[in-house]
């Protein structure tokens, strides 16, 4: 019999029995370790919240799709920001051009954040908000758009993603190094606990990390051991650990392995629950349940055939409920095209809304749980990420403590058992490498998004700047610098919502605004070039034993001073040329 | 990929624009280099200076972009302009990423030569560049 494997490359038997299972405790929902759920009475009491992640061109069009959506029977509101909102940057800046309001909603100042949720009471809605490093400063605008409303921050609900650890890991939206970025997280979570106790201070995100290519084992691992140093961090800082980890919360991806995505969500639980209370000696029970969004597997839409990603998208969506999500984003079958259409964002909810009211999957809680095969899968999802994470602790998962963001996984760069299947055609991607159509393109509409909106926002953000006050502008940057330097001082109330009218674009062009300066090239190899050729040109590895057949780095000493990073053992050296780094700004 | 290395095609490989998505980038790049080919890798958050600065100091036939974004509408062409400006419109552009078909057909005309979009296999990548340069990797 040929050898099955599951999409991230666990070999799987053909039946499972109660042989498989080591130790099966009998555990109900709602109990410690969780992992049949967090809730006792599971979607019965509340269903899961549909928060599709949306945001593009201007505040304005985006908060009319925001109207729409929540017109539709959506349960929370999801922005995506912009690049240049992402990266930090005014849309003037040159390197904004052509990125403004593609692939998010562009946002500069307190003016557009006012615009994008106007007419949306904010004491009635949740609001999740994919943004990372300058996550605290869009945070400050929201509160700044809440008090505007009269909307008291104790009402506030919602999720800052706040996530940095994981961008340099995969995304890599850093702006700052590793360690003021972390304070920066510390700072958030210090002070929304005391400001904002409903707000969810980071969204620990897995889905970027399996979107580049990690397996649903690596995902689990980096992501909790993110976790852990995000707990370790404010420990750190002298916070108790019951009175901030009930308020972190985690993001995963649905990929489209069935079986093993469900394994995932219930052994992260698991695992989080037992860290949580064993490890940290956390008392309170909230800060041992694992509360998670999900969102489907962009990965896994295809361009061809692009209405199948419906299908797929529903599969994924399955997988996720089934797994016990609290939330869910639901792909719209354009997205592997561009931003979604209206129709398409709406198919996407609706598919959810068919999960939720037409399967009959939510009458039940943990309906697989008892199943010989997901509770294996569970078990051997729980110990596969120990290992890794132990393997990878100082390579990977963030020694906090290390300077330098030696902290991708082993093989990022390497296709990945599963595109190698692909590749090799023992994996089928229907309508991709089989069941091909000739006419598969169809006639989808696509989501276009105009150059002249680019000009209008270039004009938005100059005109905010014309008319601020200058000499306050000035004094206020000048006091968040002041604080920056104060290791003691929490940076958030030096954001005061007042002040939040500034553009939160420090990384100033012009003669505007104070300068924050982009310190992530020092130490940091992530986004390093290399050169590649057929052959090692050095030993690679450390200890000087066989370098590993991965690639050869070849520092290209002429124009690139060469980085001391720690290459982590066994992995291929790190010393990458940092090839016009003085530009790359 | 029995074929003899040969060692005269330097590709430079960039990611221009502010997106950090470099897992496809990154696989071509080694798929590439399997090929025979020499690749360079720029890194992230390239302008369209830089990668033609790097395509000149490099002495390369070809320059491969990767976006995800969706600003390829004005950094791609932005990248064959700025090979126009330095007389160097000999090297060849082509590009990956997220792009639907109808930017496909305007960027051919703007003079990229090639793009290939999400599903691609590998194979057929190299087989392009055979095709455009017959004569060895």
């Amino acid at each position: 019999m040929t050898v099955r494997h599951s999409l991230s490359g666990t070999e799987l038997e053909p039946l499972y029995t109660s042989e498989h299972l080591s130790d099966l405790h009998e555990e109900l929902p709602g109990q410690y370790p969780y992992t049949r759920g967090i809730h006792p009475s599971g979607y019965r009491g509340r269903l899961w919240t549909m928060r599709q992640f949306s945001g593009f061109a201007t505040a304005e069009q985006t908060n009319q799709r925001y109207k729409s959506m929540l017109a539709n029977g959506q349960t929370g509101l999801s922005v995506a920001f912009d690049m240049p909102t992402l990266m930090g940057q005014d849309s003037d800046a040159p390197t904004s051009r052509g990125e403004i309001g593609h692939c998010g909603v562009a946002i500069d100042s307190l003016a557009d954040m006012e615009t994008l949720f106007g007419g949306i009471p904010l004491g009635d809605v949740s609001t999740s908000m994919t943004i990372n490093s300058p996550a605290a400063i869009l945070l400050c605008m929201y509160m700044g758009v809440a008090e505007k409303q009269g909307v008291p921050f104790s009402r506030l609900e919602g999720t800052l993603q706040n996530d940095i650890l994981k961008e340099f890991i995969a995304q890599k939206e850093y702006i700052f190094p590793p360690e003021p970025s972390l304070r920066l997280v510390v700072d958030s979570i210090e002070y929304c606990m005391k400001e904002a106790p409903r707000w969810n201070t980071v969204s620990i995100s897995g889905y970027h990390i399996r979107e580049a290519g990690s397996t649903a084992a690596q995902e689990l691992a980096f992501t909790l051991a993110d976790g852990f140093a995000y707990v370790d961090a404010c420990i750190e800082r002298g916070l108790e650990v019951d009175d901030f980890a009930p308020r972190l919360s985690f993001f995963f991806d649905a990929h489209i392995d069935f079986f093993e995505e469900i394994a995932k969500f219930r052994a992260a639980r698991r695992i989080w629950a037992r860290h949580m209370r064993e490890r940290y000696g956390a008392q309170d029970e909230r800060s041992w349940k694992l509360r998670f969004h999900t969102q489907t597997a962009g990965v896994s839409l295809t361009a061809q055939q692009p209405e199948l990603n419906i299908a797929r998208t529903a599969i994924e969506a399955l997988a996720a409920v089934m797994g016990g999500t609290q939330s869910l984003h639901t792909n719209a079958m354009d997205e592997v095209l561009a931003l979604p259409t209206d129709r398409a964002a709406r198919i996407a909810l609706r598919t959810q809304q068919m999960i939720a009211h037409e399967t009959g999957v939510a009458n039940s809680v943990d309906p697989l749980g008892g199943s010989y095969l997901v509770e294996h899968l569970t078990q051997r999802m729980e110990t596969r990420p120990r290992r890794t994470s132990s393997e990878s602790t100082l390579s990977a998962a963030w020694s906090r403590r290390s300077r330098r963001a030696s902290c991708r996984w082993r093989s990022p760069t390497p296709p990945s058992a599963s595109s190698r299947s692909f590749e090799a055609g023992r994996r089928i991607v229907v309508g991709v490498n089989g069941f091909t159509s000739d006419d598969d393109d169809g006639e989808l509409e696509i989501l276009r998004i105009p150059l002249s909106l680019e000009r209008e926002q270039v004009e938005r953000v100059q005109e905010v700047r014309g008319r601020r006050e200058q000499a306050r502008a000035a004094r206020a940057l000048d006091q968040v610098r002041r604080a920056a330097a104060s290791p003691r001082e929490n940076l958030m109330p030096q954001h005061p919502r007042g002040r939040a009218r500034l553009l939160h674009g420090g990384r100033d062009h012009g003669s505007h605004g104070g300068r924050v300066r982009p310190l992530h090239r020092e130490g940091n190899n992530l986004d390093e070039g290399f050169r590649m050729t057929t052959e090692l040109r050095r030993p690679c590895t450390p200890s000087g034993g066989p370098a590993a057949p991965v690639l050869a780095y070849e520092a290209t000493a002429a124009r690139a001073p060469v980085l001391a990073a720690d290459p982590p053992a066994g992995a291929p050296g790190h010393r990458i040329p940092r090839r016009h780094s003085e530009s790359l700004i | 990929m029995a074929q003899a290395p040969v060692k005269h095609v330097r590709i430079v490989m960039a990611k221009v624009g502010l997106d950090g998505h470099d897992r496809g980038i990154k696989v071509v790049a080694r798929a590439l280099r399997d090929a025979g080919y020499e690749v360079i890798y720029t890194g992230l958050r390239q302008t369209p200076e830089m990668v033609v600065d790097a395509a000149l100091q490099e002495d390369a036939q070809v320059i491969g972009l990767s976006l995800h974004s969706g600003a390829h509408m004005t950094l791609f062409p932005a990248v064959v302009e700025e090979l126009r400006k330095r007389d160097a419109t000999d090297i060849v552009v082509f590009g990956g990423g997220i792009v639907p078909d109808e930017d496909i057909v305007e960027l051919k005309q703007l003079g990229v030569a090639e793009i290939f979009t999400p599903g691609t296999p590998l194979h057929d990548i190299v087989e392009w560049l055979r095709h455009r340069f017959p004569e060895g990797p």
